[in-house]
């Protein structure tokens, strides 16, 4: 019985990570709900004990139903019937036992029939559940949304949609279109307010929207006539049971080709608006993306865990020249990277899950009660520090997960290009996760600003304070040289007070704050379990290192106007 | 319109993953080695009694098991999954029970609980493959039975209808209620664990058990009356301790050989996916592989 939650035990050493009691604590307001719900923890032990569990539960489903479809699903995909979406006959199935299971709405509150648990092991789940399939990971993934009406959306609204969502209703969030990509403060889509009717009306065209034919859609519209920029867009809930959206298309992709991608067209679909006029983009998209961000870090994650697997069980079985092949430096060094990469992210992913849980769990509690003076520190502090490590996390995780599925096809030399090797699939199917909800050249605009007001290294200051076992100290004297090296970077970059050159080296800069920051991460996951992170620390920390100082090298070996050189001759017209 | 039904369960040692150890040198199961699980078809069984329910909500599933302390797992397992109740048939005079044994204290446990419309059991056990107990248990109770079900099609209070699935074909009969019945694996898949369910059952045990262990949360069994799972003795479910066990088993194990696999007859098979399909699939079935 495969269970990818229990062959893994990287799960249980982050879930007992000494932030999650103060976690559970407040997420569960000190256990109040054990006399209310009969499925509520009684204490911080009972809480752990159900993570751990329902768990369980998902690695089962992955293990057993999501893996094994997988190969099926790719190959199959959904399908398009009079404008509306019909899944892979597996990815229903799929969708199936998680209702059935009911680990829908994972985070919401109890009184919405959520299970009320921590982004850790809401999660870990998405980690697994990619690893399965990263095309049912997006599906699965976008109840996410939930939280979003759960933060922003009226009572009646909450009432409604909610518990429907923990029910199995799927969403998606509608904001791309043809001419608003990246750029989200083009949005055309139109929604107009009858006021006879008192009622909302979208019309126009959205593009690339995966899950497009959900039955719970968040939509991003212009809802201020003659507006031209982020200030004129509101949000807007569309329920499918009102009618007036079709797909028009199902886009062919080069991968997660389980989850459709959907081109949709609203003509006079009823909807409702969700908090105020004119914040759709300035504030909702902006909580919107911030989780879809986690989760694709959580995507990363799965496909690099799913690559390292496929990449090791090949690699030893595989025989040439009279052995097995990761018996070959060339073979067990590239797959020790995989794995140190894979480890890496992954203790980054849930560093960024803690702090999201703190400061969000804070910013709820605030509606019902105002905090003590330290609980504001307290949300400030892990606020910041979300902000600072989900586009970091983001972009480095991506890359890595693209980098792992790479190294894993080249493990498999000519087998591994053809179909009938997994590598191929998560190949494919990570190449989307450095571009979706941002790309990773875009995670480094956001990320920058907390490179030069100090937030990454504030934080790597903390991380250096912490004590480690003695045979550990050669690894951290490691990270405190790479760390010299970068606060020098960040001085030459940003001491020219030039735009260009600071956006120019700004990847540079942001890399290597994340290499310093994962090495610290399994350094502190060694000092604890060092059988389990000892390979993965060693080998991440010398990765990183080359890293940090071939950046440097890169900066301090041209000069300022050498980027000259690579400036586009555009030609005249 | 709701039902009363009944799920019998049993746990084995899973067989379906052997290792080295599955067997001692005396050739007994290596009851240690292999992990103890809910036996398969009994799954399948209780997915559809899960059926019944969700098309008559307010129908009551309790799962009935005999085995030793440790089985009641099973009840846990079945209570995870949406049942309503669970019963352990437990006692040392209940040990070394063949099947007419078993189904002797199981019809006397089904007396106990009273009234039922259905009873429901996987078509056979993975340790002992005799898929005797449903039927003998039906003969005890005086009821009808079906075997090899595939799918429960429809069910009213007087009658039920179920497709069979035999060796060469399918068949569809009808039989009144109360009645049971005994599922194949070719039955849908059970349904996995329900987070919610869990996290409500999880500290179901029964007094055994909670003598044995110690309890973080004591209170909680009288405040919470569902967390006490029912737990029959031989006295309990008045039965005659002559008719239990091993004194109530004529079947009597002489001599066990361990038999080597030696291929003596062998198929040609064309390289179609289908015929390849099938042998796969056979393969699985007499647990050859898989």
């Amino acid at each position: 019985m495969a269970n990818f939650f229990t062959d893994t035990p990287q799960f249980k050493h982050y879930l007992h990570h000494p932030l999650m009691k103060r976690i559970v604590e407040l997420r569960e307001r000190n256990y109040i709900d054990k006399d209310r719900y009969d499925y509520a923890p009684l204490d911080f032990e009972d809480a752990l004990d159900s993570y751990e569990k329902v768990l369980e539960v998902v690695g089962e489903i992955c293990g057993e139903i999501i893996e094994p479809n997988a190969e099926e699903v790719d190959k199959t995909g959904p399908t398009l019937h009079n404008g509306h979406v019909q899944y892979a006959p597996q990815t229903q199935e799929n969708l199936d036992a998680l209702i059935k299971a009911e680990l829908m709405g994972m985070t919401l509150p109890r009184r919405y029939s959520g299970l009320n648990f921590s982004m850790v092991p809401y999660m870990m789940s998405a980690d697994i559940v990619s690893r399965a399939d990263a095309s049912f990971q997006n599906i699965w993934m976008l109840q996410d949304c939930g939280e979003t009406i759960y933060e922003f959306a009226s009572e009646e609204q909450k009432n409604k949609y909610l518990p429907r969502i923990v029910k199995g209703e799927t969403m998606s969030m509608d904001l791309t279109e043809p001419d608003a990509g990246s750029d989200l403060q083009s949005v055309m889509l139109k929604a107009t307010y009858n006021e006879a009717e008192n009622q909302w009306y979208l019309n126009g065209v959205k593009r690339f929207i995966t899950n497009g034919d959900s039955h719970i859609h968040l939509v991003l519209a212009r809802s201020e006539e003659g507006t031209k920029d982020a200030r004129g867009l509101s949000m807007f809930i569309y329920d499918k049971n009102n009618g007036g959206v079709t797909v028009r298309r199902i886009e062919n992709k080069m991968g997660i080709k389980g989850a459709p991608t959907c081109e949709l067209v609203f003509k006079n679909a009823k909807a409702e608006l969700v908090g105020s006029r004119r914040l759709g983009l300035i504030k909702y998209v902006m909580s919107l993306m911030n989780g879809a961000r986690l989760g694709i870090m959580a995507q990363s994650v799965g496909i690099s865990e799913a690559a390292y697997r496929e990449a090791y069980n090949y690699a030893i079985e595989r025989r040439q020249f009279g052995k097995v092949i990761i018996e070959f430096p060339a073979v067990y060094e590239m797959i020790a990277n995989i794995r140190a990469k894979t480890d890496a992210s992954r203790s980054f992913l849930y560093e960024t899950c803690r702090f999201v849980d703190m400061y969000k769990t804070l910013e709820d509690i605030s509606r019902e009660r105002k905090l003590t003076p330290e609980e504001r520190d307290e949300l400030k502090y892990y606020s910041r520090l979300a902000d600072a490590f989900t586009p970091l996390g983001k972009a480095m995780s991506s890359e890595f997960a693209n980098q792992n599925t790479y190294d894993a096809v080249q493990v498999h030399g000519g087998s591994g290009y053809m179909k009938d090797y997994k590598c191929e699939r998560l190949y494919r199917d990570a190449r989307i996760t450095n571009i979706y909800e941002g790309t990773t050249q875009l995670q480094v605009v956001a990320a920058i600003r907390h490179v030069t007001t100090g937030t990454y290294l504030q934080r790597i200051k903390e991380y250096e304070a912490m004590p480690v076992i003695p045979e550990l100290e050669p690894l951290k004297r490691s990270l405190s040289r790479m760390t010299q090296m970068y606060e020098k970077l960040v001085e030459l970059v940003t001491s020219p007070k030039d735009e260009e050159y600071l956006d120019f080296h700004a990847r540079r800069l942001v890399e290597s704050a994340g290499h310093i920051i994962m090495g610290y991460l399994l350094l502190q996951d060694t000092n604890k379990n060092p059988q389990l992170f000892r390979h993965s620390a060693e080998v991440y920390i010398h990765y990183g290192q080359v890293e940090v100082i071939k950046n440097y090298n890169f900066v301090t070996k041209s000069r300022i106007e050498d980027i000259g050189y690579y400036k586009p001759v555009i030609p005249a017209e | 319109m709701t039902f009363n039904i009944i799920v019998l369960a049993k746990q084995v040692p899973d067989t379906r993953n052997v290792g080295k150890d599955a067997m001692k040198a005396d050739g007994t199961v290596n009851r240690a080695a292999l992990p103890a699980i809910f036996n398969p078809e009994d799954l399948n069984a209780l997915e559809q009694a899960l059926g019944i329910k969700d098309q008559y909500p307010g129908s009551k599933i309790t799962v009935l098991t005999m085995g030793p302390v440790r089985a009641a797992e099973i009840l846990r397992e079945g209570l995870f999954r949406g049942a309503d109740d669970g019963v352990l048939l437990t006692d040392r005079a209940f040990a070394g029970a063949d099947t007419l044994a078993t189904s002797y204290a199981l019809s006397m446990a089904i007396r106990k609980i009273g009234s039922f419309d259905i009873i429901l059991a996987g078509r056979q056990a993975i340790d002992g493959d005799t898929a005797q107990v449903g039927p003998q248990v039906a003969e005890k109770l005086g009821i009808p039975q079906i075997t090899y079900t595939e799918e429960i099609q429809k069910i009213d209070l007087q009658k039920v209808r179920v497709k069979r699935r035999l060796e060469n074909g399918v068949e569809i009969v009808e039989c009144p209620l109360p009645a049971l019945i005994t599922v194949n694996n070719s039955a849908r898949a059970c349904r996995p664990r329900n987070a919610k369910l869990l996290q409500k059952y999880k500290h179901a045990r029964t007094i055994t058990e909670r003598q044995a262990e110690s309890i973080d949360y004591i209170d909680l069994y009288s405040s919470r009356p569902y967390l006490n799972l029912n737990e029959w003795s031989v006295v309990d479910v008045d039965a005659d301790p002559k008719l239990c066990g091993l004194s109530g088993s004529p079947t009597k194990v002489k001599k066990i050989e361990n038999v080597v696999f030696q291929a003596k007859e062998s198929k040609r098979l064309t390289e179609s996916d289908e015929e390849i399909d099938e042998l796969m699939k056979e393969l699985i079935r007499n647990h050859t592989i898989g």
